[in-house]
């Protein structure tokens, strides 16, 4: 594999033979609005990582990894703890600054620029809602630092609210909420400000199994709604392979395989992934 | 947002530090600020102080009898007191910890008094009780004792000020303790003393010397409670703040310098013994809960 | 917050346990404390309430107030500060900075004010130099003011940072990615996660501001009506026989820190009240 760009292009859905700029013009065109259920990926950035490497302390948690993740698409990153999966959600999002190595949205380089410039929606795995501030308030949160007008504020918040289907908790505060639904704020208060980025740090992993399976459908689902750019860390490969267009396996710090789900439980391309992936676990979509 | 249609950006330079969240500069500045005008520089100006001194001086200063004598009394004083709490404060944390009965709640509350009260008001209230014309000071006069202008009166008035720090370091340790080591011992046979001393103590242990070293450091600095019931006899009661106080007034700046300067070092010398032992334990920093 | 069920001792031994604590408590807390009360109204309210209107103990009390309205606020500003660069950054020297923040919790309340006689008083390092700008800082109100924020430099940096650390850092980040700035953050994130601990600091640190006695009674100079805050004023009393009016004077301060308690114990119930499980 070449250049990321190539490795994009050469994935899997329809809508990536087009590149980018295709899309945006098109979405132009046809006068899209974001919150609508049409694909919108010239909203979304194409995000590029190059030669990122990462250490900390004793551990070489990043080891000059190239990457790319399709404009729209929802990809996993798979891998056991210590794999540098989450290293690589939060060097995305700004949370981290790489030793080495370049990140880019788009064409625009975010290497270096500040969290808050670079719109991205994060999902953290202990929710970390606003404790103080009601459902409505953590969702209208990205908006009013924004100084949104209020009307407009209160409509989003409503529409996200019912796409969660907590429309009738606008008034709870988070400690009264369960597990899942608290995660369902968080998503929706990521998505409000209509982030170019969607990076979720396994986001279910605090919750049990039953609404772990609930979740994951409906965070597909939701998915096919919104196609944000999406990047889904978890360690577990049930959830990667039923969620996600694509996966990437990690370990150590480098890229074990990049592929659909399909392709990685038939084809498993090194022995480490050959041992960590159990076949027939893919489920067809 | 528009992505730009340049086909290949020039590479961003780095900067010296990335940091994720933003404000270190200004919080740190207003921080070192403060600290470098309330702590530093007077304590810097301490040791130059103390520094005007001849090195014949200040040994003269911090080694004479009275000297040597307020060192002994203010540290031995606070030793004894301390070691009282010690034996008291396990005994307020056990019953307020394991017991239910009526004004529980309260009593909780009432033990951060002695830290809450303000020291002078601790002084006189302390001199008064234990006073010749005070009601446990007449009872002790007819046993012979003197309660006040003593040195039983200062290890009066440094248990009363030390009486939250053992209880309070013990208490969530001991709510903490699982049942199920005391029920593992009591189904090997011990008996309950047995399973007191040999199992639910030693795990105590860190605790009980963390609230002892606290009760220490503070009764050695101790001034407001102790000057009242002492009665300031040099030689005999009379307590290093003390000294220092009346060097002031004197307007014997250096020596009353010099003479807090090795305080100083004694105390240093605890906090930092205590930071070792509780940074070997990996806890919190969270030493002192305390007012005045 | 229950005590176990099972306790194994003997009935007798329990109830002996807490006769001899409470009568420890009697004999050190309770009997000193009620004395106070008893020693003041032992001339009758009428003395009493001279006592406390006396224009000495009512100048006591407005420097006294001033103080701490001067130091607190500025320590709250600090231990913010503090609290947030420890907390939510790392860099080196962060254990220097604790230490630091601990310093005075370690060292004797008179040393706390003759550091700054040594600094500023008459044949202090920079004496010579005030008194040719004729500027009175040792035995005069600002000298009182900043020995007072010199003890209680620490509390409300102590008191919010352990709380700070424990909820950790994650919300503060949320913030961002949302698209806050680093005030916005602050005052909407931080702060308000915080206040319960902040208020809790601001508590003990004003009790201490108010109570304080060794550390400016070195550099107030004891003067009469000008330089006096309360507990100064009851010392003078007491070491003028004035016994009554000084233990009258002192029942201002028992109720403030009993009101302490009391605040204390509230805020720990108001907050605990509001996290469900």
């Amino acid at each position: 594999m070449n250049s990321p760009i190539a490795m994009a292009n050469a994935l899997s859905t329809n809508d990536l033979a087009r590149s980018a700029a295709d899309i945006i013009a098109d979405a132009r065109k046809a006068s899209v609005r974001y919150d609508e259920k049409i694909v919108v990926a010239g909203h979304s950035s194409a995000i590029h990582v190059e030669n990122v490497s990462k250490r900390f302390a004793n551990h070489q948690a990043l080891a000059d990894v190239s990457l790319s993740f399709g404009a729209g698409q929802l990809t996993a990153l798979l891998g056991p703890s210590g794999s540098g999966k989450t290293t690589l959600l939060r060097t995305i999002a700004g949370i981290e600054a790489p030793d080495k190595g370049r990140v880019l949205f788009g064409d625009e380089e975010v290497t270096w620029r500040p969290i808050r410039l670079r719109n991205v929606g994060f999902v953290f795995q202990n929710y970390a809602l606003f404790e103080h501030l009601s459902v409505y308030d953590n969702v209208a949160f990205g908006l009013s630092v924004k100084k949104t007008p209020r009307a407009e504020i209160s409509a989003r918040v409503k529409e996200l609210l019912e796409r969660v289907e907590l429309g009738n908790l606008a008034h709870r505060f988070p400690r009264e909420l369960s597990g899942g639904q608290r995660q369902r704020v968080a998503l929706a208060r990521a998505l409000a400000p209509k982030p170019r980025v969607l990076l979720l740090d396994e986001p279910f992993g605090a919750l049990d199994a039953r609404v772990r399976r609930e979740l994951r459908t409906w965070l597909r689902k939701i998915h096919e709604e919104i196609h944000v750019t999406s990047i889904l860390v978890t360690h577990d490969q049930e959830e990667a392979f039923a969620t996600a267009d694509r996966v990437v396996v990690m370990h150590d710090g480098k890229i074990e395989q990049v592929g659909t789900p399909a392709e990685i439980a038939d084809h498993p391309a090194t022995p480490f992934v050959r041992d960590f992936v159990e076949p027939r676990h893919a489920t067809a979509r | 947002m528009n992505s730009s249609s340049s086909s290949s950006p020039a590479p961003a330079k780095r900067p010296r530090s990335y940091r994720p969240i933003p404000g270190l500069g200004l919080s740190l500045g207003i921080s070192l600020f403060w600290i470098g005008l309330v702590v530093i520089i007077p304590l810097v100006a301490l040791v130059l102080m103390s520094l005007r001194l001849d090195a014949e001086t200040f040994w003269n200063v911090v080694t004479n009898e009275r000297a040597l004598m307020a060192y002994a009394l203010s540290f031995g004083s606070a030793l004894v007191a301390a070691i009282i709490n010690l034996f008291f404060g396990l005994l307020l944390a056990w019953i307020l910890v394991r017991y239910r009965f009526p004004g529980r709640g309260l009593l909780d509350a009432i033990i951060d008094l002695p830290l809450a009260l303000p020291t002078a008001v601790a002084g006189i209230a302390l001199t008064a009780t234990f006073g010749p014309h005070g009601p446990v000071g007449e009872m002790l006069a007819d046993m012979g004792i003197q309660g006040a202008y003593s040195r039983l009166g200062i290890v009066i008035a440094l248990v009363f000020i030390g009486i939250p720090f053992v209880v309070r370091a013990v208490q969530p340790i001991l709510k903490d303790i699982q049942p199920e080591l005391e029920e593992a011992a009591a189904t090997l046979g011990a008996t309950r003393s047995q399973t007191f001393f040999r199992v639910i103590l030693p795990a105590l242990r860190p605790a009980l010397l963390t609230g002892f070293a606290l009760a220490f450091a503070r009764g050695v600095g101790e001034y407001g409670s102790v000057v009242f019931i002492s009665g300031n006899l040099p030689n005999k009661t009379e307590i290093v703040p003390f000294l220092i106080m009346t060097k002031l007034e004197q307007y014997e700046y250096s020596q009353a310098a010099a003479l807090a300067f090795v305080m100083l070092i004694f105390s240093f010398g605890i906090l930092f013994a205590l930071n070792r032992f509780e940074k070997a334990r990996r806890r919190l920093p969270r030493i002192v809960e305390a007012t005045a | 917050m229950t005590a176990r069920a099972a306790t194994n001792e003997a009935l007798w031994v329990r109830v002996l346990l807490v006769v001899i604590a409470l009568a420890f408590l009697t004999l050190f807390l309770f009997i000193p404390v009620g004395l106070v009360f008893g020693e003041a109204l032992s001339d009758g309210l009428a003395t009493y309430f001279a006592a406390l209107t006396d224009p000495d103990a009512g100048a006591a009390i407005r420097l006294t107030l001033i103080t701490a309205a001067i130091a607190v606020p500025l320590n709250v500003v600090f231990g913010l500060a503090a609290a947030w660069a420890i907390t939510r950054h790392d860099f080196r020297g962060k254990g220097f900075l604790v230490a630091m923040i601990d310093l005075p919790f370690a060292i004797s309340p008179v040393i706390s004010g003759l550091v700054f006689v040594l600094l500023f008083g008459a044949a202090g390092i920079f004496g010579p130099m005030l008194a040719e700008a004729d500027v009175h800082i040792v035995f005069a109100v600002p000298g009182i003011i900043l020995a007072t924020i010199f003890v209680t430099f620490p509390y409300v940096a102590r008191e919010i940072i352990p709380t700070m650390a424990a909820k950790g850092r994650d919300q503060e980040l949320a913030a961002l990615t949302l698209g806050a700035t680093g005030f916005q953050t602050f005052f909407r994130v931080t702060l308000p996660n915080a206040r319960w601990a902040l208020f809790h600091g601001v508590v003990l640190c004003t009790a201490r501001a108010v109570g304080e006695f060794g550390a400016v009674s070195v550099v107030s100079g004891h003067i009469r009506g000008e330089t006096n805050t309360v507990p100064l004023h009851i010392e003078v009393l007491y070491n003028e026989y004035q016994l009554t009016s000084a233990f009258a004077v002192a029942t201002l301060l028992v109720l403030v820190a009993l009101l302490t308690l009391v605040a204390k114990q509230a805020v720990s119930w108001l907050e605990n009240r509001r996290v469900v499980a």
